[in-house]
């Protein structure tokens, strides 16, 4: 195995009187590619906004790149880390363009302007994605869908080599879900380290190799996705009695819904 | 898109500037230019032109730039369509630190600097550390309830205003009176000299930070993911706003309506890219408040004057809500 990309060690996070995160140990390997699934509430967007510094641990250690995140500058962490939040709703009031632009701050000084390089790198990302037909116009004029694209774009044109995202496909339609997790897996191929969080167990059984559970604040699974997608393990972190069935193009091994007679 | 966008921006500043230029010409007495650079002034003329209207001019220009700039940084700190010097009480702040300096009849300065000045703009921070004091005691608080902590700041800023008002005797209840219509009543180049610092460093401070200030529009979370350091951020813009705010309703009293509207209406004109956004809103806040002062002027006479505040409202009122319901101007508000 390779090096840690992350590593996460005895992380606690207390909001208010409440423990939220207890104890999370985890480690992902470079080139991973790990779902981090739960119950709704179970610390999951905090655990990555810790990750990412917009939450401070209560305590614990995290790792960034061999390199402790407290010594990390929040510009130099963005250089090798990109998040992408769960939509809130508001649709940031700028042009594809400007959006995927942003993406650039932490290779920026004050007072810059914007140089040739960054410019070649926005539009390869906008080529690669897919957005760049759309290059001039409004978020606000996109659908759910393609905006989400955009968003996708704007994390990738940070440079970084280690992804975190969170519902990146929960409320897209089939077509643009499918767009995202193309995206995702050619990214992850490239060699880019993804930690996503979804409650979509198929999602992260189909797309990831690697599934950490989450359950009361800890960690109740960590290991490949085919040793996830077990009736036992899904009974004790989920509190649900499974069904599987085998996916035709890959022998990956999916959930179905219960079913009504 | 982008080019006309270019375009504008370049129109915006020009246009501007030309009104500016022309604006000192224009009043009771209408002076030629030509006479200006030729030389051919009479005497009379030469005390309104420069004695009296460039210096009139100045300063409305730095008000109007300062105003307009604060309202463009509260909006996209705040992401929010009415967080201005006024509703988020930091205008109130500064009007009440000047008029405890004049309640207690202080005269001092320090560095050259205005006592009043240093008062205001300590009332601007102190109103700006209670609003966002209160952000900070309970996390997850919306922008809508900041505004209204600002809202509640700000009347309770005003009241103390009024109190301290009742407690004074007759001439110092009158130039408070005088001072909270705002306006450019009182000049000549003294007073100019004392906005400039405050307003030059404040701008400055601003220029420094215009990548955070895209960032801050999309939110906290996607700014620190990108690299940016919110809390720093935020001290830094707070701290430009309260040097601006405070350095202006000091001498000029408060303006309402310019840091509202002037940040919307270029918005609307040349989008939210701050990087364009910023000289947009600086030249078009100058230009805005001078021809309203001029305006002024003109309708009523040297003698009677009403107060630029109301002018600004009178016309850019229609002017904003025009742009409001009408597809030119191609941009957006903060959000819908």
């Amino acid at each position: 195995m390779s090096e840690a990309a992350l590593d996460v060690h005895e992380l606690c996070f207390r909001r208010g009187r409440q423990d939220v995160l207890l104890e999370v140990t985890l480690s992902v390997t470079a080139g991973d590619f790990v779902s981090i699934v739960g119950p709704n509430g179970v610390g999951k967007t905090t655990l990555l906004k810790c990750l990412m510094r917009i939450l401070t641990p209560s305590s614990g250690r995290v790792t960034v790149l061999g390199k402790e995140l407290p010594a990390y500058h929040q510009r130099e962490l963005a250089r090798h880390m990109s998040y992408l939040p769960q939509s809130d709703h508001r649709v940031p009031p700028f042009t594809v363009y400007e959006y995927v632009m942003l993406g650039r701050y932490p290779h920026l000084s004050p007072f810059s302007t914007i140089s040739a390089a960054d410019e070649a790198v926005v539009q390869t990302v906008m080529d690669r994605i897919g957005v760049s037909a759309w290059k001039d116009r409004d978020l606000h004029s996109l659908s759910g869908g393609e905006r989400q694209k955009v968003l996708i774009a704007a994390a990738l044109a940070q440079g970084a080599e280690i992804l975190l995202l969170d519902e990146p496909a929960s409320f897209l339609d089939p077509k643009h879900q499918q767009e995202v997790f193309r995206t995702l897996g050619q990214l992850n191929a490239d060699g880019v380290t993804i930690v996503m969080v979804t409650h979509d167990i198929n999602s992260a059984a189909l797309h990831s190799r690697s599934i950490v559970a989450l359950q009361h604040g800890t960690v109740a699974f960590s290991g490949a996705s085919e040793a996830f997608m077990q009736a036992d393990v899904l009974r004790r972190v989920f509190d649900i009695d499974a069904r599987f069935v085998d996916h035709p193009q890959n022998g990956r091994r999916l959930l179905i819904p219960e079913g009504h007679a | 898109m982008k080019r006309r966008r270019t375009i504008r921006v370049l129109l915006i500043v020009c246009l501007s500037a030309a009104a500016l230029v022309v604006a000192p010409l224009i009043g009771y007495r209408l002076i030629n230019p030509l006479d200006v650079l030729g030389g051919g002034l009479t005497e009379l003329e030469m005390q309104i032109f420069w004695d009296i209207r460039v210096p009139r001019v100045c300063l409305g220009a730095l008000a109007g730039a300062g105003l307009a700039l604060s309202g463009m940084v509260f909006q996209a700190m705040f992401r929010n369509v009415l967080a201005t010097p006024f509703t988020l009480g930091v205008s109130s702040g500064a009007s009440l630190g000047a008029a405890l300096y004049v309640v207690l009849g202080l005269q001092f300065s320090l560095a050259g600097i205005a006592g009043v000045s240093l008062w205001a703009f300590a009332g601007a921070a102190l109103a700006i550390l209670l609003v966002y004091g209160i952000t900070l005691m309970r996390p997850g608080f919306s922008a809508a309830s900041t505004l209204l902590a600002g809202v509640a700041v700000s009347f309770f800023f005003s009241s103390l205003i009024l109190f301290t008002q009742y407690l004074s005797d007759f001439s110092g209840s009158y130039r408070i009176v005088r001072w909270l219509m705002g306006g450019f009543g009182l000049v000549g180049y003294q007073a100019v000299f004392s906005v400039l610092p405050f307003v030059v460093s404040g701008v400055a401070l601003v220029a420094y930070l215009l990548h955070e200030l895209n960032l801050l529009t999309v939110g906290d979370d996607v700014a620190a993911s990108r690299g940016v350091d919110c809390v720093k951020a935020r001290r830094l813009l707070f701290f430009a706003t309260s040097l601006m705010v405070g350095g202006i309703v000091a001498v000029c009293g408060p303006i309402g309506f310019i840091g509202m509207m002037a940040p919307h209406i270029c918005r609307l004109l040349v989008g939210h890219d701050h990087l364009r956004l910023m000289p947009v809103t600086l030249a078009f806040g100058a230009a805005f408040l001078v021809l309203c002062d001029g305006f002024a002027r003109a309708v009523t006479g040297s003698y009677a004057e009403i107060p630029v505040g109301v002018i600004t409202a009178l016309l850019g009122g229609p002017f904003f809500l025009w742009l409001l319901v009408s597809d030119t101007g191609g941009g957006r508000l903060m959000e819908d």
